[in-house]
This record gives C-alpha cells, structure tokens and sequence, in this order.
C-alpha cells in the first residue's frame, strides 16, 4: 500500500483537462501512483468540492496525503517537476 | 439609423453614488474600480453587495483574491453588517480564492482559470445572485507566472459573468493616485466602465475622492466627487455638482428679525434665498443670527442653527443677553441648535451630518455661525465643494438660510468663505468696523439682494442691551469698505 493519496482536479473534457489525465495514467502504468489512492473530479460536476479545496487553476493536482498538503498545477506535461514537486520519486517506489 | 437599446443601470443603493452615475452600474456589465491602497476598494465591493441585499433583496457573490472571507466578515462587521447571517440565509456566498498557507504553486504544464469561474457561477445559482464583487484582481496576477493568460482568463470570467446576467464589479490597485489606471492593465479587459477611488493627502488632510472615468455608451457625471466612509453607513458619496439647482424661487418674503433690516432690504428676505453675513469678529454677526432665529420662531416657523464656534451653553447665556430664550424656543420644538467643534470631523462628515438634520428636522429656516469656521479643516478646494453643497441642498429644501463668514481683518477685506460663495448667495450683508474721530463704530451695508430694490447706504449699527439697531447712514466718510475711512467734503456744499 502506497503512503500516498492524491486528487486531480479537472473541468470535463477540455484539452488540459485530457492531458492531465494522460499523464496520470502514465504514471499508474508506471506503478508510481495506485489506482485506489486517486480520486478525479470534475470541477463543472462538483463545483462544492472544488470550492472546498479552493480551486482557482485548472487542472490542479493535490497530494492529500502524507501532509503537508501539496498541490500542482498545469496539464502535468513537465513530469520531472509533477515528481519532484509532490516527492514522488522512482527510488521511493523501489524503496516501498 | 439604428437605434441600439439603452444600456440599463442598475440601483447600488449606495449612498451618493447612484446620483453620480446617474442611475447605478451599467446593467449585466462589469466595472473595474481601480485605486491605490486604502483608497476603499474592498469597502466598496463589499457594500455594493450588502446593499443589494439590504434595499432590494438581490443575492451577491464576493469573490476574495486577497483578504480571508473571515477577514472580511469582521471588517464588513465594523459597519454595521453580519454577512454571516446573510450567507445562513443563502443570499451572501463568498468565493475563497486568497492565497493559501504553505509554499508557492507548483506549475508543471499549460492550465485556466475554469476551475475559478465553475466555482462563482456555481455560487451565483445557488444564491441566485444579482450581484458579484471580485476583489482585488492583483492578488491573482501576482500568483500565477503568466500575466497575460491571467488577464485572458479573467477576460473570459467577465464573459462568463455577462452571460450569467449579473452585474458585477472588479476592483484593482493602482501604483500611484495618478497616471496607470491599474496594474497588469486590467482595465484592457474591462475598459467600457471604470470608477477610480483616490485617497490624497492634500495641505495635511486625507480626501477621499471618487471619479467615474467611463461608462460606456451611457451618461454618468464627470469629476471627482468627495466620499467618506461612515462606522454604520459605510460608503457615502457627495454628489455636488450632480445636484440639479431645479429650485423655485418664491417671492415670498420672511422677516430677519429685524425691522429696521426688513425695511432695508425691501420688506424682508425671500422665503427661499440664501444670505450670507460677512464680518470680523466681533461686529455683531452672531447676534444678527440671534435675530434671524428669534424672529423665525416667532413667526411660528421651525428654524435650525448650527454652531461651530460657540459652545451651547456660550451661545444660549448671549442670546438671554439680548432678551431671546433659546432653551425655551427648544422646549416648545421650535429650535434646534446642534454645537459642534469643527474638528471632531472631516467637512465631508459634517456635510453629511447637517444634510441629515436638516432632513429630519424640516426647519423652514437654517443658519449656520459660522461657515468660516470649517474653512480650517479642510482644503480650499474642499471647502468650496462643501459651500457650493451644502447651499445647494438648503436651496433644494426651499428654506431660508443665512450664513455668516468672518473675515481675517478688522477692517475691510474679504473671507475666503465670501469669495467662494458671493456668486449663489442672494444676499449678502457686510458687517464693519468703522474708525471714526479714534472711536470704533460699527457700519452695515446690504451689498447684494437679489430681485428686489435694497438699500445701498452704509449705515451705523449698534448693539447694546436690547439687541441691534440700524442707525443713520455714515456721511462725508469714504473708504469704509477698503478699511480706510476719510472724510471727505460734502458734494456740492449742501
């Protein structure tokens, strides 16, 4: 079990939107994160959860878990930056 | 031709405002309100909200780039307004967008604002919204990496808004009172309407001003017009010039309360006109008033004084000096007199406080001893807004109003307050000090009495026990007005 839990937020199926998701399933494939510890929501769906987070940027993805908090945003296609920023790394998944 | 449709306005309920923007703010547009910092931005976001749900139960939205939703439900409460009630009843939604603890954003790709915009339109359907305020757009700017997505973005939201059918309004910081009308050219996306606030310190006094730059395709007064914000009002606009001067003149005459000064002036002053009494101190400007208020009362009207150089207790041991008891005029609520020291407000506030007497009082003749007196808090130009207002609201009453102003020297010479005002006073009356074989005497003289034959000697005027008297003109004496009197040899030796 992965010690991290995120969510991405997106607005339907706008391009941004489609390339964020993308880049996560890259990332899944990867076994980087697990299917289980990632909700996606939609923000023109769930605006209360999104004005819960206080979403402003679209996509945005949030590591919830471990705290702090972290938070991306961008259509994810500067991986690098989406791993080191969340601390997501390749040696941490070796190491689990 | 084509006829476009009229651009509607829409009511903010503030106070001032829509008399200067001639109806409100354009209807399902959006203004930006730029100005500095403490010009009153978010004030004015906020009360444009609170009113639409006080005076015409409109919901509204505040969406918040720089202050916590719970920073500003406590400055909101400092007016006199519990937002958090108004959010219980669904008619108040805020939309949290200030920045957030912790470390800058991380940006890894192309990304929008649609998430911001799903968030107000969200909070729009639910509250049913009439109303949204966004303050202020530099917070947001100054966040993100790219200023011109930003402004492209926030372009898109103010689309959004339109079709939405709200009206709303942006504000925005200025770097400076003068030159930019905002930061990151926000004004490029909003630019049919803007409103600029100012706060400038001007001879060591702060003025607040407001100035409606443009509103496209409608009418809207041009200028800057003077506010100030109230602890339980909040945002009160002095609409000055916006004041039509549409006022009836009457040819029905009042007394002074004199009737030696009733004959000069051809039978007494006209019922709505303004008089304006000049003089140094002591020439018997206050006792003149004394008079104007007495004779008022007795001729059973309601009459209101406002005093800004005497105490009350100084003011009412003088007039039971001439034989008028003021404390009884006010027992029988005949009178009124509000004492105040002209420093325990700015000219706008004590603007604001006569208007407000002179609303519920209804007196059917004011006087005010005197206007001078406010000349030292306030600028030059402040003061002549104030003069050229507060004539115009007592005119718009159509009552009687007598002012005095004292000038700075014992002889001659003319007061500021007499400058700026001679031109809509319908009478004026000078009051001076007269040397006259190395004696003081004092002389009066009717200057000016609009629409009607007065009498153009200088007379001698005394005060004694019983009041004043008018006397015999001065003669073979010239020069009393320049303040040098000479005697000067009879005309044709008669």
């Amino acid at each position: 079990m992965s010690q991290y839990k995120f969510k991405l937020y997106i607005t339907g199926d706008t391009l941004n939107s489609t390339r964020a998701r993308a880049a996560l399933r890259g990332l899944l494939e990867e076994g980087l994160i697990d299917a289980q510890d990632l909700i996606i929501i939609d923000v023109l769906a769930e605006p209360e959860q999104a004005e819960k987070d206080r979403i402003i940027a679209t996509p945005t993805l949030i590591r919830t878990e471990p705290l702090p908090e972290r938070r991306v945003i961008g259509d994810l296609s500067d991986l690098e930056t989406v791993l080191s920023a969340l601390w997501l790394t390749r040696e941490d998944k070796l190491e689990a | 031709m084509t006829r476009y449709p009229r651009i509607e306005k829409l009511r903010t309920g503030i106070s001032g405002f829509d008399d200067v923007t001639e109806g409100g703010l354009p209807k399902g547009r959006t203004t930006l309100v730029a100005g500095t910092a403490g010009s009153g931005k978010t004030v004015l976001a906020a009360q444009f909200l609170a009113e639409g749900i006080r005076q015409f139960d409109e919901g509204g939205v505040f969406v918040t780039f720089e202050e916590s939703p719970e920073d500003i439900r406590r400055n909101i409460q400092s007016l006199g307004w519990t937002v958090s009630d108004w959010e219980a009843q669904g008619k108040w939604a805020f939309v949290d967008a200030s920045p957030q603890v912790g470390e800058p954003l991380v940006i890894a790709g192309a990304y929008d604002l649609t998430g911001l915009l799903a968030r107000i339109a969200s909070a729009v359907k639910k509250t049913g919204a009439a109303r949204v305020a966004m303050d202020s757009l530099g917070a947001i700017f100054s966040r993100f990496d790219n200023t011109s997505l930003i402004r492209s973005e926030l372009f898109r939201i103010a689309t959004a808004l339109k079709g939405l059918g709200v009206t709303s309004m942006m504000t925005a910081e200025r770097r400076a009172e003068f030159g930019d009308i905002s930061r990151y050219g926000v004004e490029e996306f909003v630019a049919d309407n803007v409103i600029i606030l100012r706060n400038v310190l001007d001879s060591e006094k702060r003025r607040r001003t407001m100035e409606i730059l443009k509103f496209r395709g409608t009418n809207h007064h041009k200028g800057e017009y003077p506010f100030t914000i109230l602890p339980d009002s909040g945002i009160v606009v002095i609409p000055l010039a916006a004041l039509e001067l549409r006022q009836r003149s009457s040819n029905k005459r009042v007394t002074s309360g004199s009737a030696d000064l009733d004959q000069l002036v051809g039978g007494g002053f006209f019922r709505d006109s303004i008089i304006l009494v000049s003089g140094a101190t002591g020439t018997g400007k206050t006792l003149l008033t004394t008079e104007f208020i007495a004779g008022g009362v007795k001729a059973g009207e309601r009459c209101l004084l406002f005093a800004f150089e005497e105490s009350r207790e100084q003011l009412f041991r003088n007039a039971i000096g001439w034989g008028r008891d003021f404390e009884q005029m006010e027992k029988e609520g005949k009178l009124k007199v509000v004492c105040d020291y002209p420093e325990v407000a700015g000219l706008e506030d004590h603007l604001i406080r006569m208007r407000a007497e002179i609303e519920s009082f209804r007196p059917n003749r004011v006087a005010i001893d005197s206007l001078s007196a406010l000349e030292r808090i306030s600028t030059l130009k402040g003061f002549r807004e104030f003069v050229i207002s507060i004539t115009s609201f007592i005119k718009h009453q159509e009552i009687a109003g007598l002012f005095t102003a004292t000038t700075p020297t014992l002889t001659g010479g003319a007061s500021i307050t007499e400058t700026h005002i001679s031109t809509i006073t319908d009478t004026i009356i000078l009051l001076r000090y007269v040397e006259m074989r190395g004696e003081m005497q004092r002389g009066m003289t009717i200057l000016k009495m609009r629409g009607s034959p007065h009498d153009h000697n200088i007379l001698e005027f005394k005060i004694d026990g019983s009041g004043m008297h008018i006397g015999k003109p001065f003669r073979s004496v010239a020069g009393i007005l320049a303040g040098n009197p000479v005697y000067v040899l009879p005309d044709d030796g008669g």
